[in-house]
């Protein structure tokens, strides 16, 4: 790809970027939300025109209008979020919209092709299962299948990563490695510093549409790609994982709560959280995590058990009550739980105290009054709005977070529940949220962070909670915790079989 | 964009673009096409009866302000449609929707005859007993549904429109049973009320002007209320996200009751202001309410949220209303003609619904390929939107 220029109206998503891809290379396109990645890609995949630029496939000019060109010329493509009839079968959906497959049993002869290709890149899926049945992974080894099927000799694989498990993270990095071997050509889009220092060979980082550098991995470091990246100095914050026993402001006992459908999703939850530290829950998506959650901002009723915060029992408070106590909520929707999009920037800042006075005298809202605290707060968290009376919904996911961590950390709070506050954020937006979390932990507020991203919780907690089938498996101080303990928790493994898991990593290591 | 090159002109062409910010006057226009493409498919209708349309709408403007009367008319049908259709829309800002504005006026007209015809209350005292106690009794009339929205989750679209139905068939039970009147000469109504009952009227007109301004107050308080209010903002929160103002802490059975007690009790003084100001005696559930109920939800819908500009709405569905009689009388046409205007209005509103969400923009466009001015650097980026393959994944959910 050549000088690729795309505008859209008062946008340019791509200023003349260029792009070599070599054959058994894997090529990492880093960059933040925004930064044109996404629109880079679809101009490759036939998906967007781009307004200026040419690009080549072994060296022949080509012009795709369509995937179907892309997919000829030896182009596939694994998005973010997978395109499976979920009712069908894996051959079925390889099946789905190949061009020589006869109309009679479709599957028939791809069922070699599957198992062969599944033996050579490790990707063994079976091609009779339905894909609802499937795991994320699973179900991202279909598409990568589909896209082998085809014939693709570049493969773009959308922030592959963002679905999976650490230890299917691990086997995907594997597949990656084996398409390498075999000659093929894998761009890797990502905005997570770890996995490109992990996968790839290249490094291509994008900013405002830009391309800004472009370097092989054996001259980058992880803190330079990290600069390049926002544009400035970045610095990972930390903490340094606290032992001292602290006073216990968060008491769960043996909660029990239902999920949405009336399932059984917490099943006698037990947890401590002590003032001054961050207590990261580890597990994968569906958990209990969110019921978790739930239950301790009152949005959900637990059926038995206790919680105690700060010495009162809270087990029956609503929402509102838990506010007052001191609860503060990052909730995991935050475009639908944490803010009402059609609403101002400066009604939401004042979603959950509007109650109160100053913002509200004699059942009259002050307008003067909110106002007043949303210039103070956009200011101190850097909120990039228009204006105060802007609508909520044009603001980007990282300015969303902003405006809900200001509205939330506004009262000094005892108590900070935070559930994926990163997630789909950006560096800045990322770094800005972890800061903001320490600066409650240091002030002394108890912090619980539930979080799929691990290094996040390596980094941010004092100790982590590994949740698995609604139940804590075991609490870890984080300077103990590695990814394979925490996996091995994750997956529901006992404590001895962790044991021998570290073992084995340390004969490796 | 692959075949469209035969003039090798500058060419380019109408795009829908979602518009960020919805604008006022876009979405007054926007209410005020729909009436005007109402009008024009009703003149369609005139003139398929053999009428010039426009002739035919002079003349019905002609017949309604001839005098004050004709005015005051369409005024007085207006007041009715203010009271309920402002409440609608309020409901509406909660996302309730209220279908059961028929029913509470209803029941509010039978609250005040109750008093009126068996109560013995001080004449100065008389009238805004009617008012207080005709509030109440719609108010009591939408509670059900309230309730069983909020604490059993039954559909208010479904209950509320029921309770038109209960509503209706008690005025009848009423009237040719208990409250039969004794000097009716066996029609279906009650005996008159006494005259302290009455509403006083503008001059010789039918206008009750005391329920007209209660209606004005009506508007300008729940403007006031949705916008500087702390309830108003509850309510807001809880029809633009249930989930956001859950979390919020809003109190959903309070705040739907307090709107429900609301919406309600003001179609109630709608029916007050029937039975007391035009009828003064309990008649038949048709000759109280001719439908206000139904067509308050135009004027709800008709004013987009704004209880001010529901003042206007009203209005123009009163004027609608009052024409009714007018076309009987003068095109000789029939009477449901109203609804048929009404009708139409309600259908444009909600088809133009996307048109204030949307705007339309001329894209130029040069096409690129053989033509002579293939300047690469001039293109401006008018690309397809991408297929429905990426924005929409194929898959059914269970």
């Amino acid at each position: 790809m050549h000088g690729i220029t795309k505008r859209f109206p008062g946008v340019i998503a791509n200023d003349r970027v260029s792009l070599s891809v070599y054959p058994g290379e894997v090529h990492a396109l880093l960059g933040e939300n925004g930064a044109g990645k996404t629109t880079l890609i679809s101009i490759l995949y036939g998906l967007y025109q781009p307004d200026d630029g040419t690009m080549a496939i072994r060296g022949e000019p080509v012009r795709f209008y369509s995937p179907k060109d892309a997919m000829r010329a030896g182009v596939g493509l694994v998005a973010q979020h997978f395109m499976l009839a979920r009712r069908h079968t894996v051959a079925e959906n390889i099946a789905l919209g190949l061009e020589p497959t006869p109309w009679w049993r479709p599957t028939r002869r791809l069922r070699h092709d599957i198992r062969d290709l599944g033996e050579r890149y490790g990707l063994s899926v079976d091609p009779d299962a339905t894909v609802a049945q499937l795991s994320a992974g699973e179900q991202q080894r279909v598409e990568i299948l589909k896209a082998l099927v085809r014939g693709a000799d570049l493969l773009i694989l959308d922030e592959p990563t963002s679905v999976l498990t650490p230890q299917e993270a691990e086997r995907l990095f594997d597949v990656v490695a084996r398409m390498r071997r075999e000659g093929k050509a894998v761009i890797f889009i990502t905005h997570k510093l770890g996995e490109v220092m992990a996968v790839a060979d290249h490094i291509t980082v994008l900013r405002r549409g830009a391309v800004v550098g472009s370097v092989s991995k054996h001259e980058a470091s992880p803190a330079q790609l990290a600069q390049l990246m926002v544009g400035r100095a970045v610095e990972a914050a930390r903490v340094t994982p606290r032992h001292d026993e602290r006073e216990v402001i968060l008491e769960v006992r043996e909660v029990r709560a239902t999920n949405r459908r009336g399932n059984e999703a917490l099943k006698g939850t037990t947890l401590q959280l002590r003032q001054g530290e961050i207590l990261g829950v580890a597990g994968v998506a569906g958990n209990g995590q969110s019921e978790l959650i739930e239950v301790l901002t009152g949005m959900r009723q637990p059926t038995s058990g206790s919680i105690s915060l700060d010495g009162r029992d809270v087990t029956a408070y609503n929402a509102r009550q838990l506010f007052e106590a001191g609860v503060a909520h990052i909730p995991e929707d935050r475009n639908h739980t944490g803010v009402v999009p059609s609403l101002s920037v400066e009604e939401n800042l004042v979603l959950r105290q509007y109650r109160y006075a100053p913002y509200t005298r004699n059942g009259l809202l002050d307008a003067r009054a909110v106002a007043a605290f949303a210039k103070v707060s956009i200011e101190a968290y850097d909120i990039a709005t228009p204006s105060p009376q802007t609508t909520t919904s044009l603001l980007s996911g990282g300015n969303v977070q902003k405006l809900i961590l200001a509205r939330e950390l506004s009262g000094e709070p005892q108590l900070i529940v935070a559930a994926h506050p990163t997630y789909g954020l950006d560096v800045s937006a990322t770094e800005l949220t972890h800061r903001a979390l320490i600066a409650q932990r240091d002030r002394g507020a108890g912090v619980l962070l539930v979080s799929e991203d691990l290094d996040e919780l390596l980094q941010l907690c004092d100790r982590i909670a590994v949740i698995f089938n609604g139940h804590i498996m075991a609490t870890l101080p984080a300077d103990e915790a590695t990814h394979e303990r925490l996996g091995m928790l994750m997956a529901g493994m006992t404590d001895e079989r962790t044991e021998t898991a570290e073992t084995e990593e340390g004969v490796v290591a | 964009m692959n075949q469209a090159n035969q003039t090798g002109q500058t060419k380019g062409r109408w795009r829908l673009e979602p518009r960020l910010t919805p604008n006022r006057w876009v979405v007054g226009l926007v209410s005020l096409g729909s009436v005007v493409a109402a009008l024009v498919v009703t003149g369609v209708i005139f003139a398929a009866y053999g009428f010039n349309p426009l002739q035919a709408y002079r003349d019905i403007l002609g017949a309604i302000f001839a005098d004050w009367r004709g005015a005051a008319e369409v005024v007085r049908r207006a007041i009715p449609l203010l009271l309920a259709g402002v409440g609608i829309l309020l409901a509406l800002k909660a996302r309730f929707w209220n279908i059961g504005a028929e029913g509470q006026i209803l029941a509010g007209a039978v609250a005040a005859s109750g008093v009126a015809l068996f109560v013995p209350v001080p004449a100065p005292l008389m009238i805004p007993t009617l008012f207080i106690v005709g509030f109440l009794g719609g108010a009591l009339w939408s509670f059900v549904p309230a309730i069983l929205k909020v604490k059993l989750g039954v559909n208010e679209i479904i209950t509320t429109l029921m309770m038109n139905y209960v509503a209706l068939y008690m005025v009848q039970w009423l009237i040719n049973g208990p409250w039969k009147g004794l000097t009716t000469r066996g029609f279906a109504r009650s005996d008159p009320f006494p005259s302290v009952a009455e509403l006083p009227t503008w001059g010789a007109t039918r206008l009750h002007w005391p329920t007209l301004v209660l209606g004005l107050l009506f508007a300008i308080g729940v403007a006031f209320l949705l916008s500087r209010t702390k309830l108003g903002f509850e309510i807001r929160m809880m029809g633009e996200s249930p989930e956001a103002a859950r979390y919020a802490g809003v109190d959903f059975f309070r705040t739907t009751l307090l709107l429900m007690l609301i919406a309600g009790g003001a179609a109630g003084l709608a029916g007050v202001g029937e039975v007391a100001g035009i009828h003064h005696r309990l008649v038949g559930p048709d000759d109280i309410s001719l439908g206000y109920g139904y067509t308050a939800i135009i004027v709800a819908l008709l004013a987009r949220g704004s209880a001010l500009a529901a003042i206007l709405t009203a209005l123009f569905l009163g004027l609608v209303f009052a024409s009714g009689d007018v076309m009987r009388v003068v095109l000789r046409l029939p009477a449901q003609m109203t609804d048929v205007i009404s009708g139409l209005v309600l259908f444009f509103v909600i088809c133009s619904e996307p048109l204030m969400r949307y705007t339309l923009r001329w894209v130029p466009k040069q096409e690129s390929g053989q033509g002579a001015n293939d300047g690469v650097n001039d293109r401006v980026g008018s690309s397809p939107p991408p297929p429905p393959t990426v924005s929409e994944p194929v898959s059914e959910g269970d």
